[in-house]
């Protein structure tokens, strides 16, 4: 079976003054219809820039420098621009993490949904604002009839947000990359959207990339996660496995970096991961992550770990010391 | 000058905002019932809130998206021009006050923006965004000294310095956050107003920008006021929460009583909604119509969805109340004593 999406070996760099800095290093994962994919990973670590790359709108000093992206048995990274702007906002859509990405200050968000949607479909603009209207509803933003005509400045940080993941429904796409979509909105809301994503993925075959540092909502939202770290995959496989039993030393630091609520107040310090994630300019040797490892050996700082596949279980990890992982070529990918 | 609000760091009395969101004169024009009628479209995002803060203190405000925290959070320190109510800042009336007459306020408090990408000027580098403050605030600083301030807050925040001389666009979201974050500490700030400032932070970096703001408040005697939807946080930091529901302010009590025993039935509502990782528990899902500010309910506010509401709480508006000192509630079926308090 052919996947919705497959990204091989994807790597983006951005030409600076100084040299080229790797953002994306040979970021590979698949994702099938229905499917929900959660990229997750410290700040800076290349979620969005991996989720900018699908939609091949890696800008000016930025460029894909290798690697392949499928969709739907089309190579994204090298479809001509007109092409591109087919699929782009229509069959993919992506949140973007800052929703003026997607809005236009100086344009009523009725004018931006109608004139999304009619750039895509052959309906008039009547028809257009009652999809419009739908969407809104679908988001929960209340009297969406007289917001239709306020700018996206006279609406809440939360509300923002929800509009702009209201445009990214509007098309219907077969997929979407939702980038921190619930980041400004409180838990209630944040189920609720969630709830309205998986149900898209169920009832509509909709795949879904999730990125967030929110593990909480991965967990709940997704089957597989891909964690990123200094802008490699690091490890990979269901998200029950690596939420339950992680492998990377990484990984594992995250997870035992989220609050406790049982333990709450009293000035209660969170575990954090020693160290913070080295500048992409300035990584060091071998495994990137070696300088905050705790279970580091002499091979670590010389050799960068090759991904390799977890003997018996459907999952990859990229470390030299994880307990359990088996030797390189035995991992089969699946449908290749 | 009363000298209650002198030892308050800031006061609010009876805050009311509208916006009028009708748009142009043909926009506002409806047929209704035969006639043509001008209609006007009124979000009332703010409607009688008070309270103060004394120094020191973290104050937090909670609420679900939309219900008026950040318009809240830009009135207090005088963004936007209040319709109706008084803002005191260190005992002084600030809310009429010009722009120029406003400068001396300016520096003692600062404003971490909910969205960091529309706060950023795009076409500023790092370094003129954080060295701006510094320059405008304290003219005589030498550019040296600006420059080691830049550097020093920048490696607090956890950016490299070495990228100051790149633009916003060039960060990832998480960074772009932290980089508002350093401008608010670049002037030495009494107050700051952190709207949602570790919202789009991991865990790790949460941890570590927290525990910055939290030192910079020993050190410096900083007082907050934080805005965020993350009540885990909320319980960690806060000496003093401030809960609002479309507009209004329904509780106000010190965090550990508001997290042991909340009172208003939306308080009790938000408290249960808080996720417990593993739990499969369902959250409590919305239903009926969304509430809006722009056709506010009669009477209390939550009335629509409270499990208490009764015919007075149908058409009269609750009064802010206080059962014990530093507590204050509104609330009709609290007044009563017809809610039971909640258990443990
Ligand atoms: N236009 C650009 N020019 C130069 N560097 C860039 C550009 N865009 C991104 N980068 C760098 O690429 C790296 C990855 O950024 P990315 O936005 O993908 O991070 P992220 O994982 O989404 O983090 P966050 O959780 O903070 O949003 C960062 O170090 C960032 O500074
Ligand atoms: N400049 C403006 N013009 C018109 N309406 C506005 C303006 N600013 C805010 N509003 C409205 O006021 C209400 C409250 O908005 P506010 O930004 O204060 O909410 P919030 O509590 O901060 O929400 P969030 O958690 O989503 O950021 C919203 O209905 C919003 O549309
Ligand atoms: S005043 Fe009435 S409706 Fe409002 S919260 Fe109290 S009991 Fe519920
Ligand atoms: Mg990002
Ligand atoms: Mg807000």
């Amino acid at each position: 079976m052919s996947h919705l999406l497959e990204v091989k070996n994807l790597e983006v760099r951005f030409a600076l003054r100084f040299g080229d800095l790797t953002a994306i290093d040979g970021v590979s994962f698949t994702l099938d219809k229905g499917e929900r994919l959660g990229l997750v990973g410290e700040s800076g670590a290349g979620k969005s820039v991996t989720g900018f790359a699908i939609i091949n709108l890696i800008s000016k000093p930025g460029y894909i420098s290798r690697g392949h992206i499928l969709f739907d048995g089309e190579n994204l990274a090298e479809l001509p621009g007109e092409k591109m702007r087919d699929i782009r906002g229509n069959r993919i859509s992506m949140i973007f993490q800052d929703p003026m990405m997607t809005l236009n200050p100086v344009l009523t968000i009725g004018t931006q949904m109608c004139e999304t949607l009619m750039a895509h479909r052959n309906i008039s603009r009547k028809q257009a604002e009652a999809v419009a209207l739908e969407k809104l509803r679908k988001v929960y933003i209340s009297s969406p009839e007289q917001r239709l005509s306020q700018y996206p400045h006279e609406f809440s940080g939360g509300m923002r947000q929800r509009i702009v993941i209201a445009i990214a429904l509007l098309t219907d796409p077969a997929l979407i990359i939702a980038d921190e979509p619930t980041t400004a909105l409180d838990v209630t809301i944040q189920a609720e959207i969630m709830d309205l994503l998986l149900e898209l993925c169920a009832s509509e075959d909709m795949g879904l990339i999730l990125i967030t540092h929110d593990l909480g909502v991965v967990s709940r939202v997704t089957e597989k996660i891909a964690v990123m770290y200094a802008g490699k995959i690091v490890e990979s496989g269901p998200t029950e496995n690596i939420i339950t039993d992680p492998l990377h030393p990484y990984t594992k630091g995250l997870i035992r970096a989220l609050p406790d609520p049982e333990r709450r107040g009293q000035g209660e310090r969170l575990q954090q991961i020693p160290g913070t994630m080295p500048t992409l300019t300035a990584l060091p040797r071998g495994c990137s992550f070696h300088p905050r490892c705790e279970i580091k050996g002499g091979i670590c700082e010389k050799e960068i770990p090759e991904s390799r596949a977890v003997k018996g279980q459907k999952r990859e990890v990229a470390c030299h010391m994880a307990e359990n992982p088996s030797p390189p070529p035995v991992y089969e990918r699946e449908g290749a | 000058m009363n000298s209650r609000q002198t030892e308050k760091i800031l006061s609010v009395r009876n805050l009311v905002k509208h916006f009028d969101i009708s748009g142009g004169f043909l926009e506002q024009l409806a047929f209704e019932k035969g006639k043509i009628i001008r209609r006007h479209t009124v979000v009332k995002a703010l409607n009688n809130v008070s309270f103060s803060i004394a120094p020191g203190e973290i104050f937090s405000v909670v609420g679900e998206s939309g219900c008026g925290k950040s318009t809240l959070a830009r009135t207090a320190i005088g963004l936007y021009p209040p319709d109706s109510g008084e803002v005191f800042f260190g005992g002084e009336r600030i809310d009429h006050l010009s722009p120029r007459q406003m400068l001396p306020f300016r520096a003692r408090m600062q404003m971490i923006f909910q969205d960091p990408y529309a706060s950023l000027n795009p076409r500023m580098t790092v370094r003129q965004i954080l060295e701006e403050p510094v320059f405008f605030h304290r003219p005589g600083i030498s550019r040296a000294e600006a420059g080691d301030r830049v550097a020093a807050v920048m490696e607090q925040v956890g950016v490299d310095p070495q990228w100051a001389g790149r633009y916003p666009h060039e960060f990832s979201g998480g960074q772009r956050q932290r980089i508002s974050i350093a401008r608010a500490l670049m002037v030495d700030p009494e107050f700051i107003v952190a709207d949602e400032p570790i919202s789009a932070l991991d865990v790790s970096i949460q941890a570590q920008i927290l525990n910055l703001l939290m030192e910079a408040r020993e050190k410096r005697g900083l007082t907050y006021m934080i805005i965020t939807h993350d009540l885990s946080v909320v319980a960690h930091i806060s000496s003093r929460v401030a809960v609002m529901y479309l507009g209004s302010l329904c509780e106000l009590s010190p965090a550990d009583q508001m997290f042991d025993h909340p009172r208003h039935p939306y308080t009790r509502a938000l408290l249960s909604a808080i996720p417990r990782l593993g739990s499969k528990k369902k959250h409590i899902r919305l239903t009926g119509e969304v509430p809006t500010p722009i056709r506010l309910p009669s009477g209390c506010v939550f009335h629509g969805r409270c499990p208490y509401a009764d015919a007075r709480c149908k058409t009269e508006i609750p009064l802010p109340l206080s059962p014990e000192p530093g507590i204050i509630t509104a609330c009709h079926g609290l007044e009563e004593g017809r809610i039971p308090l909640s258990p443990e």
